[in-house]
């Protein structure tokens, strides 16, 4: 039995949904990192759904999805990497991972 | 016209002579900066400029000579090439020397000599002793210029240059700060007759075509019918041009300022050549005056207040050279009398009797400042006759020609000049009165300045000061004009007199044409005086000369106290006239005051109220928006994370909503 399409945007919502409210509310940078990383991957998911939904169609395109959704983890990979970096630059500077605590830069 | 190429020489030598002290100063400059004090080459710039001006002397004396062997009229021609050539509009630059420039030739290279030879001693031991000579040089050089070119424009140049010069040796002190400025202020209100005199002559290439000086002269009678106003206006601008030159009227105001100067320069320019350019201007174009009987009464009325302004000045001066340097604007003031009334030759005679006289008391007192260690004040002098023999005899027969005592070259030249203004009637009668008393003044101030500097008891400071003779490299160029001043009325006795008019004869080639245009515009015969009236108007004049001449000696032969005793009879007219009619004051209330205070304005209110204002005015409202708008910026990277989705959020609903 096929997984309806609709099921799979809705789950892609729901991990995008807990990407944000976990950016919005956790302090720790590593995890502010990782719910980036949630928004990502619900971002994938919405790519490979919809893939999947239009193959066979005329003008389908089967593989496009998914290379979307390469690309992205490719992405994800060297913003992780960077993030990483901004981190540990942050824990010298500061002593903390506490993003609140990294707010100089303002008006 | 005979074409003589060497009048060129005339120009090579002093221009050669200029570049050749320029040169030594150079070098002297580089020797000092060695360590070393080139005396010997700093001599030889001296003596170098003298040699051109020598030089150039002699060549002066061959064109007068050939001038003068010729039967009839007789003008030298020198072309050279075109300057401009546009269409109509030609410009040669070529020298002419006719009977009225070879005079002047003979006067700017005599006197020009004498005052070199001068220098030679005055300057000595100064630092820019070869810069002087060359500056001395090109002066000599601009003003040949002047004299012999054949058209207004080349004339033009080398009115500026004697501007230029005139400029450089007023300032030439100009560490000392107030010759600097002094210079400035000569150049400044030059500028102002000079730019009446460029337009005169734009108007004159407009009514002739042309601007060569003979063709206008002699085109000048063809136009009078039709377009007198505009000969007259030209005259008139050319005429403000000649104020400037010849510190005339308002424009005098320079004249005083300039005796910051070394004094050989108050001689050579201030009072013989450059100041008489403006009379010489005149003379050129005399046709053109004399066609308008209004202008050449402009001229009169101007020349004749001046001699006034000059000569009541000259009364309560301090400073030697100042009374020398109004005693100047007077004179020339006189001369441009003498042109209104048509006395040609006689304003011409007085310009070279000036020359020598002037020439020859500015020297005279440039030997009293040296012997004083640079003091000018009257009031601390006194008794020199005893210290300085020689400079006092010569400046003796030098005052006794200012003052017009008889029988000295001043005496005739300004006898003949007030005589035709007497002989003129109508109007000339008015100026002619002003004139005796003009003359009145200058035998008292004259007189007073002798008595001040030479007799009465010695008031410089003795343990500080020992008055000495000059050298003869000094009193040599003070004895050759001291017999010049006294013999040189023979050049052009009265009539009543044997040898009489000898210059007007001499100039008559050149002044006939201008003769009849006056005479025929002023719809009369040339009056001719009977030989009672000139005896009459000639015993005026020495009794005048005389009796004014004994008052101012004898008032302060003891002392400058009389001077305390006008100021206190009539202390408002001392005051005014002490101030030069308060001259300088009104330009400052007039002109000087109103350009600061539009130049407050402007700075204050247009410039940083009006401009500055738009451009802080828009700095402070960006800063303003700012302000209001910072605190979005929080620093937070959730605040922005916030934004960004609602952001998004935002466009999400919008986008499908529609």
């Amino acid at each position: 039995m096929k997984v309806p399409t609709e099921h799979v945007l809705c789950l892609a919502a729901i991990l995008f949904g807990l990407g944000v409210l976990g950016f919005l509310v956790r302090r720790n940078v590593i995890l502010v990192l990782a719910s980036i990383e949630l928004m990502l991957n619900a971002a994938n998911l919405s790519f490979l759904a919809a893939s999947r939904h239009w193959a066979g169609t005329p003008g389908g395109e089967p593989l496009q999805g998914p290379i979307f959704a390469l690309f992205v983890i490719l992405v994800a990979a060297a913003e992780a990497a960077v993030g990483l970096a901004l981190v540990i630059a942050l824990y010298r500077l500061r002593q903390t991972v506490d993003l609140d605590a990294a707010n100089e830069l303002q008006g | 016209m005979e074409t003589r190429a060497f009048l060129w020489l005339l120009l090579l030598f002093p221009l050669l002579g200029s570049l050749s002290a320029a040169l030594i100063h150079f070098a002297c400059l580089s020797a000092r900066r060695a360590g070393r004090e080139p005396q010997a080459l700093t001599r030889l710039a001296g003596f170098v400029a003298s040699a051109a001006i020598l030089a150039s002397f002699g060549v002066a004396l061959v064109a007068f000579a050939t001038i003068a062997r010729a039967h009839e009229a007789l003008a030298l021609e020198s072309p050279a090439w075109h300057w401009i050539d546009a269409g109509s509009f030609q410009v040669e630059i070529a020298l002419v020397v006719d009977r009225l420039s070879s005079v002047m030739l003979l006067v700017v290279t005599g006197v020009g000599l004498l005052i070199h030879v001068y220098s030679l001693g005055y300057m000595q031991g100064d630092p820019g002793f070869a810069k002087f000579f060359a500056y001395l040089n090109l002066f000599v050089f601009m003003m040949l210029l002047l004299v012999l070119s054949s058209s207004l424009l080349g004339l033009f140049v080398g009115w500026e240059g004697v501007g230029l010069c005139s400029y450089l040796l007023i300032g030439f002190w100009y560490q000392k700060g107030w010759p600097a400025e002094a210079g400035q202020k000569a150049f400044v209100v030059n500028r102002i007759g000079d730019a009446s005199f460029l337009v005169g002559s734009f108007l004159l290439l407009r009514l002739f075509g042309t601007l060569d000086l003979s063709d206008i002269v002699g085109g000048t009678s063809g136009l009078v019918s039709g377009r007198s106003g505009e000969l007259a206006l030209a005259a008139l601008l050319l005429f403000g041009g000649a104020c400037g030159k010849s510190a005339q009227g308002p424009l005098s105001t320079w004249l005083p300022d300039a005796m910051a100067g070394p004094t050989p320069v108050s001689a050579l320019i201030h009072a013989a050549t450059m100041v008489t350019a403006g009379v010489y201007l005149v003379l050129r174009l005399a046709p053109l005056f004399a066609s308008s009987p209004s202008a050449l009464f402009v001229v009169g009325a101007v020349g004749t207040f001046t001699a006034l302004f000059g000569a009541s000045t000259a009364l309560f001066q301090r400073d030697i050279k100042k009374v020398l340097a109004y005693s100047t604007v007077s004179q020339l003031g006189f001369m441009f009398l003498g042109l209104s009334v048509g006395a040609w030759s006689a304003a011409l005679f007085h310009l070279v009797t000036h020359a020598f006289f002037k020439g020859l008391l500015f020297l005279g007192a440039g030997s009293v400042i040296h012997a004083l260690h640079g003091e000018q004040d009257l009031q601390r002098m006194g008794g020199l006759r005893k210290h300085l023999p020689l400079t006092f005899a010569t400046y003796l027969a030098g005052a006794a020609a200012l003052s017009g005592l008889p029988l000295t070259s001043g005496y005739f030249s300004k006898d003949e000049i007030l005589a035709q203004a007497f002989g003129t009637g109508g109007a000339a009668l008015g100026l002619w009165i002003v004139g005796m008393i003009a003359a009145a003044f200058t035998a008292f101030y004259t007189w007073r300045m002798v008595a001040l500097a030479f007799f009465g008891e010695e008031r410089f400071d003795f343990h500080r000061v020992h008055p000495h003779e000059s050298p003869a490299v000094m009193t040599g160029p003070l004895s050759i004009l001291a017999v010049l001043a006294l013999v040189g009325g023979i050049l052009s006795l009265p009539h009543v007199l044997p040898f009489h008019g000898l210059l007007a004869h001499w100039l008559e080639p050149v002044t006939k044409e201008a003769t009849d245009l006056l005479w025929t515009a002023r719809g009369r015969e040339v009056p001719e005086l009977s030989a009672g009236t000139e005896w009459t108007l000639l015993g005026l004049g020495a009794a005048i000369a005389l009796f004014f001449a004994r008052r101012g000696f004898s008032a302060y032969a003891r002392g400058p106290e009389h001077d305390q005793a006008l100021r206190a009879g009539r202390p408002a007219l001392a005051r005014f006239l002490e101030r030069a009619w308060t001259l300088d004051e009104a330009y400052t209330a007039l002109v000087v005051q109103p350009v600061k205070l539009a130049s407050f304005l402007l700075a204050t209110v247009l410039d940083q109220l009006g401009i500055d204002g738009a451009l802080n005015g828009s700095a402070v409202l960006a800063q303003a928006v700012a302000s209001r708008q910072r605190g979005l910026v929080d620093g937070s990277v959730k605040t922005y994370a916030l934004w960004m989705g609602a952001g998004a959020a935002l466009f999400a609903v919008v986008w499908m909503a529609l």
